[in-house]
């Protein structure tokens, strides 16, 4: 399906992932370095405060192109989610039914800063609308670390 | 100044529709070629007339199509950025060429066969890779995307509908109702790719494909070409049918709807939980001078089930988030509904044009000619959407 990716690797409920290169250029690659040592690192506006992802190079609300990069708690909730049980290429029957999720993300606005994400480790009808999540990253090479996210159980709402 | 009853669609045409791949051995160009004639045709006009082409979502390269067909001299080219969304806009846009006095016949043509790419994200030949670093998306930002786990139109659709059924209490039965009609429509007309009858039970019994959506709320896999062609409205009353005139269009969005919605999904979320089309459909009924309620029958650009549900919404039929209720009490409906939808069985039903069977449909409504007339529609609306920007909605009215 990729490179890097063998039907033996495949495990039910963990999407394996479509871009295992990060092809990072300067508005990116932050977010990556931050990435390959576990921490969730999210460009912020200068000028007015917004966060943003993907990381694009200009403010939509203030248009400003001056950027600071801030470490987030690394905690989310659900937004919305769905539980994709048909497998649209062959090797992904391994995988369904998987979980994927827009996230809310902890310390951001929200809206203009989701992440999509692979909700892994837990049965799929344990996830709803307003689930705590933890991101975390998955390092499938040197350049690639795949933000998941996992249930925060404990983590009051 | 605007487009308004400046334009009219005086002729369609069409292949018949195949399931996935079973137009082959004819091509996208030569089905496409055979429906423009057969819209030339219809309007009792030749390939000596034609010279513009107002197309979207990439439906055919107008300068080998026009090669192929010998047409004399082009004076327009135009193709919509985006998706099916557009399908009912390129209709405004062949009128403002028309109006601005930039071409004479236009054509809008889509054409799909689904042998070697299937639209929807499903691998072929081992290849997934539908969407990737492609519509405007360059690999930096697909990065952020493309380990999600959501590959196509259908999963951004999910996503939309569950967060609908949270805000509003939104159920499967509201989306069952939609196919339901679709498929009652579609039973009716030989046209149609399905034709055996669906029930609740049938519908509650099929496989989920991405919960909360199963198999009926996602769109047929279709081949097939339909052509309509559009001309002057002074022209278009001595032409061989009753004119079809262009009342208002519009194509668009907010600015934050985004590319691909399975990769973007930042946009507000009034704009996120709906089609967004709620800005073309104000400035389209804004150009027609009308309202929700002076339209007869609505042809709904139906990819997925819950995509009708919200375009009634945003085309104000009903207050967004009573769409669920406003289709379980019988409102779409071909007899009895106050807003007759999908008449001609939709994308879900009769079969995959990328939305111009819609516009084929509202048509033979306006010409009176259709397999389920509805009783005196004077008013069509067409619309397009619903998975990246632009969407579009396009007024029509009987001449
Ligand atoms: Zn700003």
């Amino acid at each position: 399906m990729t490179d890097g990716v063998t039907s033996s690797e495949l495990r039910r409920g963990v999407f394996p992932g479509l871009q295992l290169q990060t092809y990072a250029d300067e508005t990116t690659e932050p977010f990556w370095s931050a990435a390959r040592h576990d921490r969730l690192v999210v460009p912020r506006c200068r000028e007015c405060g917004t966060f943003r992802l993907p990381p694009l190079p200009i403010c939509h609300v203030c248009q400003s192109e001056v950027t600071d990069w801030e470490e987030l708690p690394g905690t989310g909730t659900v937004l919305t989610f769905t539980i994709v049980h048909h497998p649209l290429h062959p090797d992904l029957a391994a995988v369904c039914p998987y979980v994927s999720a827009v996230v809310d993300l902890d310390g951001t606005q929200g809206e203009g800063a989701r992440i999509l994400v692979n909700v892994t480790d837990c049965d799929p009808a344990a996830v709803s609308i307003g689930a705590p999540v933890r991101i975390v990253f998955d390092h499938v090479n040197d350049d690639m670390s795949i933000p998941r996210a996992n249930l925060v159980a404990d983590r009051p709402v | 100044m605007t487009i308004k009853d400046k334009a009219a669609v005086v002729g369609v045409g069409a292949t018949p529709y195949y399931k996935r791949g079973q137009s082959y051995p004819q091509t996208e160009l030569s089905m496409a070629c055979r429906a423009v004639l057969l819209a030339l045709e219809d309007a009792g006009l030749s390939v000596q007339d034609l010279d513009g082409f107002a197309l979207y979502a990439q439906a055919c390269e107008p300068a080998e199509l026009a090669a192929t067909l010998g047409v004399p001299e082009v004076r327009f080219t135009t193709m919509i950025t985006g998706g099916g969304g557009a399908s009912a806009g390129a209709l405004g846009v062949a009128a403002a060429a028309i109006h601005g006095g930039m071409a004479t016949t236009v054509v809008t043509v889509m054409t799909v066969q689904q042998r070697d790419r299937r639209l929807g994200g499903s691998s072929v030949g081992g290849q997934l890779t539908y969407g990737q670093a492609a519509m405007g998306i360059s690999r930096p930002y697909t990065a952020f995307s493309s380990n999600s786990g959501l590959l196509g139109p259908g999963h951004a659709a999910a996503l939309i509908a569950r967060r609908h059924m949270h805000l509003y209490g939104t159920e499967r039965e509201h989306f069952a109702e939609v196919c339901i009609t679709s498929r009652d429509n579609a039973i009716r007309r030989p046209t149609a790719l399905q034709t055996t009858p669906l029930s609740m039970d049938d519908y509650f019994n099929a496989r989920m494909i991405a919960d909360p959506l199963c198999l009926f709320d996602y769109t047929l896999e279709t081949d097939g070409a339909v052509a309509v062609v559009t001309v002057s409205a002074d022209r278009a009353r001595d032409l061989r049918h009753p004119p079809v005139y262009v009342m208002g269009s519009a194509h668009g969005g907010i600015g934050r709807t985004g590319p691909l919605n399975w990769k973007w999904l930042q946009m507000p979320e009034d704009d996120l939980v709906s089609s967004g089309s709620r800005s073309a459909a104000r400035r389209m009924y804004e150009m027609a001078g009308i309202g929700p309620a002076d339209v007869d029958v609505a042809l709904i650009y139906d990819n997925f089930s819950p995509m009708v549900i919200m375009q009634l919404e945003d085309y104000g039929f009903c207050p967004v988030g009573q769409g669920g209720p406003f289709v379980a009490d019988g409102n779409i409906r071909w007899k009895g509904g106050s807003i007759p939808v999908n008449t001609h069985g939709g994308n879900l039903s009769e079969g995959y044009v990328i939305g111009m069977t819609h516009v084929r449909e509202a048509v033979e409504q306006l010409r009176g000619t259709a397999v389920n007339q509805v009783d005196g529609a004077e008013v069509a609306l067409v619309t397009g959407g619903t998975s990246l920007l632009p969407m579009s909605g396009t007024l029509l009215r009987k001449g």
